[in-house]
């Protein structure tokens, strides 16, 4: 039902790279709306202005830093971030249909681990480490419950196949009876692309965390991987739980792209929100409430499966 | 064609990868060698057609770096990377035994009789991979994993600094868990 596409190589990036400018201005509305602006509309181009600032800024050199795996890191980052989205349907076009997709979207999503990791080391800063650390302190409390419900999805497909997947739920999308596990993948999506509540690794109390010392165009690279990496999330939502591009009226691709879209906007919201949930909070809850939720959700699905 | 060019490009990657590990100064650049290294072996298992294994090789090499990375640098003698060290330790040791290795894996190339087959290739590589390696064997397997998995939790058991005695109090009665830094559970 998927076919592949070798134009999509081309068009893929493109599409990220519009729904993260996109997810971008409206954070940037959002939180011009939360400070009280009065012409939020204006606050939406913020993020292309200081694109175009990052583009001509001259770069911050720290004292010893390793350059090699501190400008690594931003462009490891966005690539992972496209090469994510690889065996994300757009309708029933995709540049890749891997047999083990589901996989290959979560090696791609684990990339960030290492990236930001390397972007705290390469500054050679305290508070860009302690960020770096912050992040991959979490990882497992975020990758954990992340796996379980990708392969919960998996599961009801009984493949790893994306296309498989989408296809199993020509009846009944997989969010009406794995609403746990749609939540959870929900709340990892954010968590692994480190921004709303799981901001932690770049956030205020540690001057910006990896993204202290970053500047100019590493630092728009880095935060560009960073908003396709949520973009890639939110995009592998609909294929997985949201019935792919199944819907009235519209073409496949066109309610693709509107759930893509609406699961975006939702994240965003929600990110800015919540405020930042503590590191010492947030494990407790992924071990003792997450992991076992979604256990308890694929052990359904296995039984219904059967 | 490409298969051959893929496959040559990947050996030559792990191989000089691997080489960086042991030539660069820094433990963070050391490790990262080591995952590209390790990426590149990858990509040799995908050139094969077993997509699950190669992809999950990647998932799980960049998980295990970046936590091996951690304790690199914890433990190494230089952690923060800035005076020249050294990977090499035990340098006349460490290259005989690098060198007979190498030469009995490379003789055991040259002279083993590899099984040449026309059957046509399985629909699913992977599954009969998993057959081939387990299937008579599952048994051995399953316990196998259960005594790994065991394993981790009695290590975790004994390393761990704090057992519930401490949390819940010597009878175990204390309705909330004494706890140095708060969960997230409400407790």
């Amino acid at each position: 039902m998927v076919e592949t596409t070798a134009w999509g190589v081309l068009l893929l990036p493109v599409i990220l790279g519009l729904f993260a400018v996109g997810a971008a201005a409206f954070d940037a509305t959002l939180a011009a709306r939360a400070a009280g602006v009065t012409a939020p509309r204006s606050a939406a181009l913020a993020p292309l202005r200081s694109a175009a600032g990052l583009l001509v800024q001259q770069r911050r050199r720290t004292l010893a830093a390793d350059t090699l795996l501190w400008r690594a890191a931003g462009m490891v980052l966005l690539v992972a971030a496209v090469l994510a989205s690889l065996v994300t349907p757009l309708g029933h076009w995709a540049v890749g249909d891997l047999s083990a997709g589901v996989v290959w979207f979560n090696a791609m999503e684990i990339v960030a681990w290492a990236a930001v990791w390397l972007a705290g080391w390469g500054a050679n800063s305290t508070f860009s480490l302690v960020g770096g650390y912050r992040f991959v302190a979490q990882g497992l409390a975020y990758e954990l419950p992340h796996m379980f419900v990708l392969t919960t999805a998996a599961l009801g497909a009984g493949s790893l196949r994306v296309a498989d997947i989408v296809a199993a739920q020509q009846d009944l999308w997989f969010v009406v009876w794995m609403p746990v596990a749609f939540a959870v993948y929900l709340l990892s999506v954010l968590a692994m692309a480190f921004s709303g509540p799981f901001n932690h690794a770049v956030s205020g109390d540690v001057a910006g965390g990896v993204l202290a010392e970053l500047s100019g165009v590493d630092r728009l690279v880095f935060l560009a991987g960073r908003w396709v990496l949520l973009v890639s999330g939110a995009a592998m939502a609909v294929p997985l739980f949201l019935g792919g591009g199944a819907g009235p009226l519209l073409p496949d691709w066109l309610w693709t792209l509107v759930k893509t879209a609406l699961v975006l906007a939702a994240l965003v919201w929600a990110g800015r929100r919540v405020p930042t949930i503590r590191m010492e909070r947030f494990e407790e809850i992924s071990w003792m409430v997450l992991i076992p939720a979604t256990l308890l959700q694929a052990l359904f699905v296995s039984l219904v499966v059967i | 064609m490409w298969r051959e060019f893929v496959f040559w490009l990947c050996a030559a990657g792990s191989v000089v990868t691997g080489v960086a590990v042991f030539r660069v100064d820094s433990m963070a650049r050391a490790t990262f060698a080591l995952l590209a290294s390790f990426l590149f072996a990858a990509g040799t298992v995908l050139l094969v057609d077993l997509t699950y294994l190669g992809i999950l090789v990647i998932l799980m090499m960049i998980m295990e770096m970046v936590i091996m990375v951690v304790f690199m640098l914890m433990y190494m003698m230089n952690p923060a990377g800035l005076m020249p060290m050294t990977m090499v330790h035990n340098q006349k040791g460490s290259l005989a035994i690098a060198i007979g290795t190498f030469a009995v894996l490379a003789t055991g190339i040259y002279l083993i009789d590899w099984p040449t087959s026309s059957a046509p290739q399985p629909e699913d590589p992977t599954m009969a991979l998993g057959e081939a390696l387990m299937g008579p064997k599952m048994l051995m397997m399953i316990v196998l994993g259960l005594a790994l998995f065991a394993t981790i939790v009695a290590t975790v058991v004994l390393a761990t600094h704090r057992g519930r005695y401490d949390r819940y109090g010597d009878r175990l009665d204390r309705d909330r868990p004494d706890d140095p830094v708060r969960g997230g559970v409400g407790r």
